[in-house]
């Protein structure tokens, strides 16, 4: 059995992939990685837009390495790699947005210096 | 290095418990580890013991063992508990009480540490590791060194925390060990680190368990068995790995961060220099709410098995079973507010998982009317499964009812850390996971070990769970109305708790009485189990693949792998008279993974890491890390040749030596 | 067919299924890393502003130097992957080469890493200042072992391509080593957009 079609069971997106996909991947991913530091390092934005742009650009990125490196959505049926990407995504997704809501929520309700300050000078809690 | 150095913190003082019932708990571990070092060497089984048990790489023998492991810490938990329900009965007004109040602090944390991933995780991994390949038809789980190691971790960690009981101490900040207490200012002895640890490398445990059975059930099913055609034990498991997988590494951060505030002084959750110690609350939650579905789902499962089985029906309503397991999964990760509704969120974030909360009950609820669905029109045999399993609709429904009640965060404003909520997870988890449990336990060991247990004692240990049961935590539902916090060793008189309490350890008696029924029956079975012998492989006219094979399960499960056709593949097969498989049977050469003792020597230099740690004998540490990769490294080069061949011949010989449904 | 053959051929069968479960099953181990490195993140992003008066990201971080590092793992991403196709390929100076490559690549970025680490330890912000570096050292430096235990394992490959050669059992090790320094790879740009671009852009 000859080693292609080894590693084809192996990696199913390995034994199509070419030096093209490893090419491309890494240029764009420089080109990536160079864009997002210097909009920051030459503050073309104000803050917001700005850190909104390069999340944009890292999530671009991710995709594109994904698909040039990992090879992710180019495995035959069923997709289990993918399938499996997608639902880690979205537990992530779940922890980690709603644990920023959570604590931002709780930090919102925390006493600040002022109030704890006024509660004082009226003779405590 | 001085002599101090090399023990780190660790000195004389710390073996030495000063309490009666830590001696007492020592001295009894110590002679029960030399009896049984004694009775393996008496009966001259030590090579037995290596090439059998601790270098097997069998899950059927893994599972045996993670079983034995889980009884054994059911009954330390149980004996905490016995000393904590004798504390608050006696604890009251002007009384001492049983223990000192440190004391029964340690027990209450021990208790739930020990119950939760000892107890529960283990009978969970142990029935997991028994069943599973047998119902999917496969020979072998997915990665089996991985499956040895796994165990040997999970023991690793029970080791550490029965340690904490003779060297030095254990924690006394609960079984999530919340900041600022578990912090060094507030605990700055061992306990937490011991706590730490033993989770830890448990943790890990199971974490490549998950994975492991996540993949074996999804790759190594035979032919013909399509998802939809798998029984629903494996469905619950597939869904339960599911959660282990995704949800296990927040636990690993989450100790590793506390453990890094208090060997190193980060910030992560103290008062002081930025820390946030609610990010702790929030992060172990969001771990423990999934961790309480992994228990419940195989429960769930075997339910599913047992129920099918004993009314002689098909499970009512397979898809909406399945739907049902797979939206518990889901929603098992938007919830975990629920756990800290009084921290102080706002009314939008806890409406939202107050919501959610009651949502999650919904597809519960439809299992429970399929359970009795299947069950209705059926003809009935009464077995001690079955028992566990009225008990178990009995129960659980009372007990998720408030639940519900506890969604709602203006009640739980009331109910929170009272006796009610105490008394509500005990319900489900005793209901739910541990007569689960039992029942599965009953209705496959036959399987594994070729002789049946005894089901007029079994009926016993149940009703005494059951009757146990109501009266242990009936009085907690009303106690908590009342006002009783969980956790008190001791309450001024004039609260009028005292005989809630009083029948709350007369409960805890009558299940105590259970338990050594059972342990009792076991004796029993083993010595009459000549006369128990499973003779057909089918003991209970069972519905799915697992029944096809002789008992005892030989090494290979299979000696032929079956082709499926549809669900109940096995029930199917006796219609049609075929339950023995194709007629001509052609024997092959089957290929098992070779024994190895490196699982054993990773359990072990787990714990020394873990010791280490723990004691700061910081020297030891990257010493074990090595050691470990050594190991695996070593273990890689050796993959190349590490299987063994049965021969056509011998599997021949072990299927006719065998019982077997067609020889009977 | 003799059974000498049909043995052959159900090993083969059986080796074929065993890669493709290691790569599945090693795939899922991933998924589960990136749920641990997700933790860390939201630890990260809850405790950022909670400096505590100790310096905070903008004022720490050097970003050329951070620029360079990032630059140095990607192309040993980069030549992995070449390295791998010389793998499928059985060209077997050539894995050697870009696994070297990789390696020494990989290695500049963790000494480039230490490097700062130690800086910023000797200067006065080191890991238990405050809650932010506790957050910043702990999923960076989490990262930095995982690079490491990818290092190690590296040096062991190479070493047995160099040894037994392009074996069956080392092209699948290889091809989980390349997906998990891919992964890391993957992992960094979060750390390098959210710890270091993000900590920069807010003054």
């Amino acid at each position: 059995m000859s080693q292609h079609a080894g590693t084809e069971r192996l990696d199913s997106g390995l034994a199509h992939a070419g030096v093209r996909s490893y090419v491309s991947g890494f240029a764009i991913s420089i080109l990536f990685t160079i864009a997002a530091y210097l909009m920051v390092t030459d503050r073309v934005l104000p803050t917001g837009p700005l850190i909104a742009v390069i999340l944009v650009v890292a999530l671009a990125q991710f995709g594109t390495q994904l698909y040039c490196f990992l090879h992710l959505g180019t495995e035959s049926r069923p997709r289990w790699k993918l399938l499996m990407f997608i639902a880690m995504a979205i537990i992530v997704l779940i922890l980690v947005l709603g644990s920023l809501w959570i604590m931002r929520n709780l930090d919102s309700r925390m006493t600040t210096p002022q109030q704890e300050q006024y509660m004082n000078s009226q003779g405590g809690i | 290095m001085t002599v101090a150095g090399i023990f780190g913190r660790l000195t004389w003082s710390n073996l030495f418990p000063s309490v009666l019932v830590t001696q007492t708990a020592v001295v009894s571990m110590g002679l029960g580890l030399v009896a049984v070092v004694a009775l393996v060497t008496y009966l001259r089984r030590w090579r037995w013991l290596w090439n059998e048990w601790l270098t097997t790489v069998d899950p059927k023998r893994i599972g045996v063992m993670y079983i034995i492991v889980a009884v054994l810490m059911l009954v330390r938990g149980g004996v905490d508990v016995i000393l904590m329900r004798g504390q608050q009965v006696t604890s009251v007004g002007a009384a001492a009480g049983v223990v000192p109040t440190s004391t029964f602090q340690q027990l209450f944390s021990a208790h739930g540490t020990i119950m939760i991933f000892f107890v529960a995780m283990g009978l969970m991994f142990g029935i997991i590791n028994l069943v599973v390949p047998l119902q999917i038809g496969a020979r072998d789980v997915a990665f089996p060194f991985l499956n040895a190691t796994s165990f040997w971790l999970f023991c690793s960690g029970m080791v550490l925390i029965n340690a904490s009981l003779g060297v030095g101490e254990f924690s006394t900040a609960g079984w999530l060990a919340y900041p600022p207490l578990s912090e060094l200012q507030y605990s700055p002895g061992v306990g937490v680190d011991y706590w730490i640890w033993s989770l830890q490398i448990a943790g890990i445990g199971s974490l490549l368990s998950g994975i492991n059975f996540f993949v074996t059930i999804l790759r190594m099913r035979c032919r013909g068995m399509t998802l939809m055609r798998m029984p629903l034990f494996s469905w619950s498991v597939l869904c339960s790995m599911f959660l282990v997988m995704f949800a296990f590494p927040v636990l690993t951060v989450t100790l590793t961060l506390l453990f890094l505030d208090r060997a190193v002084g980060a910030h992560f959750f103290t008062a002081a220099a930025g820390g946030d110690m609610m990010m702790y609350v929030n992060l172990i939650w969001a771990w423990g709410h999934p961790e309480v579905y992994i228990l419940v789902l195989p429960g769930f499962g075997i339910f599913s098995e047992v129920v099918a089985t004993y009314s002689r029906k098909p499970l009512f309503g397979y898809v909406s079973m399945v739907l049902a397991l797979a939206a518990i999964t889901l929603l098992s990760f938007t919830v975990w507010v629920h756990h800290f509704f009084t921290m102080g969120a706002g009314a939008d974030v806890n409406a939202f998982f107050g919501i959610m909360t009651m949502i999650i009950a919904i597809p519960t609820g439809v299992k429970i009317f399929n359970w009795l669905a299947t069950m209705y029109r059926g003809r009935i045999h009464f077995s001690a499964p079955m028992y566990f399993f009225m008990g178990f609709i009995f129960l659980f429904t009372i007990g998720g009812v408030a639940g519900v009640m506890l969604a709602m965060p203006a009640i739980d404003y009331q109910l929170h850390n009272s006796l009610f909520l105490v008394a509500h997870f005990h319900t489900m988890i005793v209901s739910g996971v541990v007569f689960g449990d039992f029942a599965g336990l009953i209705y496959w060991l036959p399987k594994i070990i070729g002789f049946k247990m005894d089901d007029r004692l079994l009926k016993y240990s149940a009703w005494c769970w059951i009757v146990g049961f109501v009266l242990a935590f009936g009085p907690l539902y009303l106690l908590g109305f009342m006002g009783a916090t969980r956790r008190t060793s001791h309450y001024a008189s004039d609260t009028g708790w005292q005989p809630l309490f009083a029948v709350a350890g007369l409960g805890v008696v009558i299940i105590a009485v259970g338990v050594a029924i059972m342990l009792l029956q076991l004796l029993l079975s083993v010595q009459r189990r000549k006369q128990n012998r499973d003779t057909t492989g089918d003991p209970w006219n069972g519905r799915t693949l697992e029944w096809s094979i002789p008992s005892p399960a030989p090494v290979y499960n299979f000696a032929v792998l079956p082709v499926v056709e549809g669900r109940d593949a096995f029930w199917a097969a006796k219609q049609r008279g075929d339950a023995s498989g194709a007629a001509a049977v052609r024997y092959v050469d089957i290929l098992l993974p070779a024994n190895t003792p490196a699982g054993l020597a990773i359990g072990m230099l787990a714990f020394v890491v873990g010791f280490a740690l723990i004691w700061q004998m910081y020297w030891a540490t990257p010493l074990a890390i090595l050691a470990i990769i050594v190991v695996l490294a070593i273990r890689t080069t050796a993959t190349d040749d590490s299987e063994r061949v049965i021969t056509a011949a011998e599997v021949e010989g072990i299927e006719r030596s065998r019982a077997r449904a067609d020889l009977a | 067919m003799s059974v000498q053959a049909a043995r052959a051929v159900q090993h083969l069968d059986h080796e074929v299924e065993a890669d493709d479960r290691a790569v599945f099953g090693f795939w899922v181990y991933l998924m589960t890393d990136c749920v641990l490195f997700a933790s860390l993140f939201a630890t990260y992003a809850v405790l950022h502003k909670n400096t505590a008066g100790c310096p905070s990201g903008h004022q720490l971080f050097d970003m050329p130097y951070v620029l360079a590092e990032t630059m140095a793992l990607l192309t040993s991403s980069f030549t992995c992957g070449l390295g791998m196709l010389a793998a499928r390929d059985g060209r077997r100076n050539a894995v050697v080469a870009w696994f070297t490559a990789t390696f020494a690549l990989g290695l500049t970025f963790l000494t480039l890493e230490l490097a700062e680490f130690h800086h910023l330890a000797t200067t006065g912000a080191g890991w238990s200042r405050s809650g932010f570096l506790s957050a910043y050292f702990t999923l960076v430096g989490t990262h930095g072992v995982h690079i490491t235990i990818g290092l190690i394992w590296m040096v062991v490959m190479i070493s047995r391509v160099l040894g037994p050669g392009l074996t069956r059992g080392n092209v699948r090790r290889l091809t989980l080593l390349s997906i998990f320094w891919h992964f890391l790879d993957l992992v960094w740009i979060f750390i390098f957009t959210i710890v270091y671009l993000m900590g920069s852009a807010r003054v």
